[in-house]
């Protein structure tokens, strides 16, 4: 009954697919938590109206679907006059969402740290950025670090959902390979057996890095 | 071209949130019947099983709940089961959302002390008097917030049911989108009722995990 053979000619298709995939989830991660730590920083020590502005755009994010966003930007905002190509909708779309929950997670690390580090910092007189950088930021990702990960992950798996405006990632490639060969069981089999190893790849991969980043707490 | 004013958009919009709220609902029960029998599947200690719930929770938490879809709904009619795509979107998602609140609940289970379990076994309580009278009271307290907070990943999850072609709410916007031509309006109205619905279950979530952490 499955027949696998008949996706062999497509292998290329699904290599490419896979590569967007991962080159999407690469920059959206880098952007998504560079942009989160700065969100999460204004949230917790900057002004009462920057906080407001930053979970206000959390909470819109965090309670609205991932697919209405990218349908808001893809389709929407060329309406008001922001052309935007599949990748770039893609790609905002993905840091947007990203961004908000690592700005949650991130802000949760901060508000752990003692007041006294800060008050410490300040005595050895270190400046705000030097005390955020140097003594703050990192304690604060590493104790969040496995909640910031499965977020990372998450958001991989969720931009199987740009293959609908035509980003031509590995989910537009197994409905290209299925619309082709009616293959569509083992098509998508093949396509989710490919976002698990992405998944567990990607954990190993953060996992080492975790390592790396905070091994002088480990090996203490 | 038939002409759209906003009270229409919102009102075809709403109807179509009905089915939103359905799927949401049957998805949530059937979540919830699935993770209570692989919680017990999981307390059970037999290695066989809790290996097969380990398995279970990687494959779908690890794929796309899109891809799920997609199987249920193309792949199980290529195999020669006919399914409509309300019970194609029902499936997956109650699949989903089973693998993650399997996974929440045994973080609350495993945060109770082993000495409870050994307690009650003193006490002469057998395994399900020791469930229903001693762990269940303590990890539902702990369990209800991140599992409200867990509803509101489904209730986006519907929104995926729209790629599989069922009128929900995402798709309904897609649809006028189509016939009005007015993304940036039709997109805005869905995103508030999203909005609409899952904010009250984020704050009553974090209201929640405010209540039982003072309380400790």
């Amino acid at each position: 009954m499955l027949n696998f053979s008949d996706l062999l000619p497509y292998t290329d298709q699904f290599l490419k697919g896979l590569l967007t995939t991962v080159e999407l989830t690469l920059y959206s991660t880098l952007l998504g938590l560079i942009l989160g730590a700065v969100l999460a920083t204004a949230r917790q020590y900057g002004s009462s109206l920057l906080a407001s502005v930053v979970s206000v755009y959390v909470e819109l994010i965090r309670n609205t679907p991932f697919i209405v966003q990218l349908f808001f930007i893809f389709f929407g905002l060329p309406s008001i006059g922001v052309m935007l190509s599949p990748w770039q909708a893609g790609m905002i779309a993905m840091v947007i969402n990203l961004a908000a929950y690592s700005t949650e997670i991130i802000r949760a690390g901060l508000g752990t740290t003692p007041k006294g580090q800060w008050e410490a910092a300040k005595v050895l007189g270190l400046s705000f950025k030097q005390t955020l950088l140097r003594v703050v930021m990192v304690p604060a990702v590493e104790k969040i670090y496995p909640a910031l990960t499965s977020q990372c992950i998450i958001v991989m798996l969720g931009s199987a959902v740009l293959s609908q405006i035509s980003v031509p990632d590995l989910t537009y490639a197994a409905n290209l390979v299925q619309s082709r060969n009616f293959r569509s069981f083992e098509s998508y089999l093949i396509t989710a057996g490919l976002y698990l190893l992405l998944a567990i790849l990607m954990r190993k991969a953060f996992n080492m890095i975790g390592r790396r980043v905070f091994s002088y707490r480990v090996t203490k | 071209m038939i002409e759209f004013s906003n009270i229409d958009i919102i009102r075809n919009l709403l109807i179509a949130t009905q089915w939103t709220i359905l799927l949401s609902l049957a998805a949530f029960a059937g979540g919830i019947t699935v993770a209570l029998l692989l919680t017990a599947a999981r307390l059970n200690k037999t290695p066989l099983l809790s290996i097969f719930v380990r398995i279970y929770v990687e494959v779908f938490q690890g794929t796309p709940l899109l891809m799920q879809m997609f199987l249920c709904f193309f792949g199980l009619s290529m195999i020669g089961i006919e399914i409509s795509a309300w019970n194609a979107a029902a499936l997956s998602l109650t699949l989903f959302t089973s693998a993650f609140l399997v996974e929440i609940w045994r973080g609350c289970i495993d945060t109770l002390p082993k000495g409870q379990w050994e307690a009650s076994r003193c006490l002469g309580l057998n395994f399900l008097q020791t469930l229903r009278y001693i762990i269940l009271p303590q990890a539902i307290r702990t369990a209800l917030a991140p599992s409200i907070g867990f509803s509101v990943q489904v209730v986006k999850g519907t929104a995926l049911a729209s790629v599989i072609g069922f009128v929900e709410l995402t798709k309904a916007g897609s649809m006028l989108n189509n016939a009005t031509f007015e993304p940036f309006k039709v997109f805005t109205f869905v995103a508030i009722i999203y909005f609409m619905l899952c904010y009250p279950l984020s704050w009553t979530s974090k209201f929640l995990e405010k209540k039982f952490n003072a309380s400790r």
